[in-house]
């Protein structure tokens, strides 16, 4: 007789047979648990696809987007130098200022600011300007004719052949300009473009001391190869004269770069609903596992090692895992086709979309990778599973301690996690706080429902129906999945509220400001000679002149006694223009925050200053350093006197730098102006006489910026909401497929109320009261963590109050709540639907 | 002749709510290969338990069993489940057919454990033993609990085990049915030679067999036609 150790090898290919085997039966259901990731890895597909295209497009269409090898820009003027260096360059040249102005339509009596465009030269030698007719774009340089942008036609109701007065001259519309190179849909309706020729801009009489102008000079070359070289190589010199270099290169990188935010928004929201999906991937293998159990228990009777047992399971969650990455590539696939439509008035180029093969690979991986890794804990304990349990009628729980496996898979969880965040991420700090923001609002989730559960056993009154009781004790039975739903739903119901509380927040922002007693119209522009005639002309109106100062731009040309050359950390303080005032007092919306303020000094004596105390940071100063300014020429020594808070929020002109009275009063200025309007219709005729008599001053009507920004933020609402959408839809599919996971339990239960004598109406009653419970409660935990949120974004972030609007908050609770309930009890009656004998059979 | 189970001092407490409960208290006895075994007993009393250690279920917490002149103790996990494959057969009171498998398939998965050739025929000349040839593509759910526990039947025989280890195996069939899986059992036992543990409440089962093994609160209070010395 035998009585060494048996040798047993079990086949690699019988695992897989086996695996197949014990999956009949259940693979529909496990699609479902498995569906609940195949959103989110669609969106995250759709994300990554749209990004490689966007990427392509770019890099195809930058020439288009630049329009010319070379472009040299400069918002200070052009020295001697630099002008003939200019005029060596390239071998065709075009130049353009660009500067805001009003233009006023003659016909119709309108008027508003836009962004003047004067050209000289065949800019853009690659691409080209679009026009209405077609023709217009080439000739309008040959007279006294403007291209005026379609926006504007439209709000103006101005046809091809009208007038327009600019500045001191009138022009004939020779075209309605419809994309300008780089331009996207925002971009125009926000400020709005009017092309005229270069070479009729003096007469306009627009340019003013204080106008900002960017002059922009555009080169073609017929070898364009060494550019990036020579720009490397003039960096310098470049810099020192105040140009910015732009290629055809370094515009694909540019419009790369600002397109990386957009994408980290849309790939984070992604990852979220696959997060989501997670949780209810988890929960559902946790629950076939469970069910499992006795067949698991058989096979090791029969001599299956627990390893073995755990492949057993593994494949089959490979599979299907793989079947929903694979589902969730395709949709992704499709929907990508969706996100151009979602986005396009923020692209600069066309899309043409095409399956990307990167994105579909990184899809398949990371839903591999998910399915796997949230499937781990459960699959980890089948190796845990006793044959014991064959032979025990009632099971025993897996072993006490915890499996040490299972810890080191939620550290590999929290480390993909952190990980494929930091992917979308710029910083650590970004990549922790929303890491910890999601663990915070996880383990909240986890604790309240814990809370619910105990408060239920604890507090449910004896005395209620039965109805109410049993509806209450199913949140609490031995298997229950309160701990997930609310998870899932609270999730997925903080996130999307979080999003709707920020727009309102930011809304509420813009709105705040144009408050009943707020200036809601802003003129600037204005020079020293015309300075009284608007006053009167604005009493005339019986408008109120309701903040006047003056402006002063200037740079900075030492700190504490260093030129920029020598303090090399600190460039852009000496680069950027500023633009400054003077006043004798403080006004409502600042405040000193340190230093003591001076409001007025004489001749010769020390000029203290006072600075923005954001703004004092940003330039590394603080209180009495010496600043030396340069007033357009003129060097005026200064001393940092006091450091100021300013509340930006209020609508009035506010300055990063504050002169006392007594010092620039001479200098070159120019005033801004503030005054409220009662309607549009005096809105529009005031607007008119002041672009009449005085041709250079810019207006701009605040109702109408509100407007459009209102109109671009409900664009980004759309935008976001879409992405919200992915959130919200695998929330509910993780409540379908956790509803139908505990569908057997049900099964039997409704059963036995029925022998009992329940009728139909009263189970259906029982579960529709506990998901309502369920709902109510989890909807109301992801409310207050969303509340808590966006307050705390509102204090920390924006800067503003937060109060959560009642009524379209309570709305979206009750109706979540409500999908909730009609999604449970839906499901309820297809069980209820089933005659009791044939349950019983499957049920053995 | 020569023993295949040897149980020595063997003792089972479990802990439970802080209490000590001694299930099973310093067993002893030995079984001789061939032979046919009752262990009966009040409900309660440790049979369950006791099947369990013998067939290297569960760990005693002291004493030896030795199975096939191996002695499980000193095994893990995954060397006792090998010994059950090669030397152990189960057959349990609510059947324990896999539910995603076919008749057929549930009899040939301890010759698949093993590695074994030729198993759909010897498969099927079992199912084709127990009547039920005809059925062998059913579910279990298609199948009465007397024609599943006929399958778990064939399932027992097919990897030819030393031992087999019956828990109430007509525990949940009526006595008609009973009777036939009784003989079935007896029968297939006799023409494989295999020794046969039987745990039951069934006197007339325990009649039986030649050897019937009483315990009550976890000591064994009778023994008769022990062939052992
Ligand atoms: N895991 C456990 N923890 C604590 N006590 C246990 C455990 N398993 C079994 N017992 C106890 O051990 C005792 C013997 O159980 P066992 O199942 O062996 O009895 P049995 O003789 O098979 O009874 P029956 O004829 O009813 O099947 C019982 O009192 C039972 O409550
Ligand atoms: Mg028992």
């Amino acid at each position: 007789m035998p009585n060494s150790l048996p040798k047993q090898s079990i086949k690699f290919s019988w695992l897989f047979k086996m695996a197949w085997r014990d999956s009949r039966k259940n693979r529909a259901r496990l699609l479902l648990f498995i569906s609940s990731i195949v959103l989110g890895i669609a969106a995250l597909v759709a994300v990554y696809s749209f990004k490689d295209n966007l990427q392509k497009d770019i890099d195809a269409q930058a020439k288009e987007l630049t329009g010319a090898d070379l472009v040299l820009d400069s918002r200070k003027g052009v020295s001697k130098a630099m002008q003939k260096m200019l005029d060596t360059l390239g071998d065709e040249r075009s130049q353009e200022k660009t500067f805001a102005s009003m233009i006023y339509f003659q016909k119709g009596g309108g008027s508003r600011l836009v962004q003047m465009k004067a050209l000289e030269g065949n800019y853009p030698y690659y691409g080209a300007i679009e026009s209405i007719p077609l023709a217009a774009a080439k000739h309008f340089q040959s007279g006294r004719n403007a291209l005026v942008d379609q926006t504007l036609m439209l709000q103006f109701n101005a046809k091809v052949g009208d007038s327009v007065k600019i500045g001191d001259l009138n022009f004939n519309i020779l075209g309605t300009l419809t994309k300008a190179p780089g331009q996207t849909g925002i971009g125009a309706s926000i400020a709005p473009t009017v092309y005229i020729p270069l070479k009729t801009l003096d007469k306009t009489n627009l340019i003013k001391t204080g106008s900002r102008i960017n002059n922009k000079f555009y080169f073609r070359y017929n070898d364009p190869s060494k550019i990036d070289e020579w720009v490397k190589k003039q960096d310098s010199k470049l810099e020192k004269e105040g140009f910015d270099a732009d290629t055809v290169e370094s515009r694909k990188e540019q419009t790369g770069r600002s397109f990386k935010d957009v994408n980290r928004f849309l790939a984070l929201s992604g990852f979220i609903a696959l997060l989501l999906g997670c949780v209810g991937v988890g929960s559902a293998i946790h629950v076939y596992i469970q069910e499992k159990l006795s067949a698991i228990a058989t096979l090791r009777c029969l001599g299956l090692k627990s390893r073995h047992a755990f492949l057993i399971y593994l494949i089959q969650v490979f599979f299907i895992g793989l079947i929903a990455a694979v589902l969730g590539a395709a949709l992704g696939t499709g929907i990508q086709f969706l996100l151009p439509l979602v986005l396009k008035d923020f692209l600069p180029v066309e899309i043409t979309m095409q399956v990307s093969w990167p994105a579909v690979g990184q899809g398949l991986l990371l839903g591999l990778i998910i399915s796997i890794l949230f499937a781990l804990p459960s699959l980890l304990s089948v190796r845990r599973i006793s044959p014991l349990n064959a032979i025990r009628i009632s099971f025993e729980k897996a072993t006490g301690k915890r499996d040490p496996l299972t810890w080191l898979v939620y550290l590999l969880m929290a480390v993909f996690i952190t990980a494929f965040t930091h992917l979308q991420m710029k910083t650590w700090i970004q990549t922790l706080a929303f890491t910890a923001s999601i663990a915070i609002a996880f383990v909240l989730l986890i604790i309240l429902s814990k809370l619910l559960m105990f408060l239920v056993r604890k507090l449910l009154p004896n005395s209620s129906s039965y109805l109410w009781r049993q509806g209450f004790a199913n949140l609490y039975r031995p298997n229950n999945q309160t701990l997930m739903l609310t998870v899932s739903i609270g999730l997925s119901t903080a996130f999307i509220c979080t999003l709707f509380f920020v727009q309102g927040i930011l809304m509420s922002r813009v709105t705040l400001s144009s408050g009943a007693n707020q200036p809601n119209m802003v003129m600037f522009d204005i020079q020293n000679t015309q300075k009284e005639g608007l006053d009167s002309l604005t009493k005339a109106f019986k408008l109120p002149l309701m903040n006047r100062v003056p402006v002063i731009t200037m740079r900075i040309e030492e700190i504490n006694g260093k030129k920029a050359s020598a303090d090399t950390n600190n460039r852009r303080a000496y680069r950027n223009e500023i633009r400054a005032t003077y006043q004798d007092t403080l006004t409502a919306a600042e405040k000193i925050t340190a230093g003591k303020w001076t409001g007025k000094i004489k001749p010769n004596e020390t000029v203290y200053i006072s600075l923005d105390q954001r703004y004092a940071q940003q330039i590394h100063v603080e209180l009495n350093d010496k600043i030396l300014f340069n007033v357009q020429g003129m060097m005026i020594p200064t001393v940092v006197g006091s450091l100021r808070e300013v509340n930006w929020s209020r609508m009035q002109t506010n300055f990063r730098v504050v002169f006392p009275a007594g010092v620039l009063e001479e200098a070159p200025q120019f005033h801004v102006l503030m005054t409220r309007v009662p309607s549009g219709e005096v809105s529009a005729r005031f607007q008119g006489e002041v672009v009449q008599k005085f041709p250079n001053v810019s207006v701009i009507d605040l109702d109408l910026v509100l407007k459009l920004l209102d109109e671009l933020l409900s664009k980004i609402g759309f935008v976001i909401q879409f992405m919200a959408g992915f959130s919200m839809v695998t929330g509910w599919i993780v409540l379908i497929s956790s509803v139908l996971t505990s569908k057997n339990q049900r099964i039997k239960e409704s059963i036995l109320l029925r022998t009992m004598g329940a009728s139909r109406k009263q189970i259906l009653a029982i579960n529709a009261i506990e998901y309502f419970f369920l709902g109510a409660f989890a909807a109301g935990a992801g409310l207050i963590l969303a509340i808590s949120g966006s307050w705390a974004l509102a204090k920390f972030t924006f800067d503003a109050a937060f109060v959560p609007p009642f009524v379209p908050t309570l709305l979206l609770f009750a109706s979540i709540v409500l999908l909730v309930v009609i999604t449970g009890v839906l499901s309820t009656r297809s069980i209820l639907n089933q005659p009791p004998l044939k349950i019983l059979r499957t049920e053995s | 002749m020569e023993s295949i189970l040897n149980i020595r001092n063997v003792s089972k407490i479990y802990q439970s709510a802080g209490r000590e409960l001694t299930v099973l208290d310093n067993i002893n006895f030995s079984i001789t290969a061939g032979s046919t075994v009752a262990i009966t007993g009040p409900s309660g009393s440790g049979k369950t338990t006791l099947l369990g250690l013998c067939a290297g279920l569960d760990r005693a917490s002291s004493g030896t069993v030795e199975l096939n002149g191996i002695a499980l103790e000193k095994l893990n996990e995954d060397e006792r489940a090998a010994i059950r494959n090669q030397y152990v057969g189960f057959i349990f009171q609510n059947f324990q057919l896999l539910p995603t498998l076919t008749a057929l398939e549930n009899v040939m998965v301890p010759l698949e454990l093993r590695g074994a050739k030729n198993i759909r025929a010897h498969a099927l000349e079992l199912l084709d033993k127990v009547g039920l040839a005809d059925r062998s593509h059913h579910y279990p759910v298609q199948l009465s609990g007397g024609e599943q526990q006929r399958v778990s039947l064939a399932r027992a025989f097919s990897n030819q085990p030393a031992i087999l280890f019956a828990d109430e195996p007509t525990g949940n069939l009526d006595a008609e049915t009973s009777e036939k899986v009784i003989k079935l059992l007896f029968d297939l036992n006799k023409d494989a030679g295999t020794t046969l543990i039987i745990v039951t409440h069934d006197l007339e089962l325990a009649a039986r067999t030649a050897r019937s093994i009483k315990i009550k609160g976890g000591v064994i209070i009778s023994d008769e036609n022990p062939t052992y010395a």
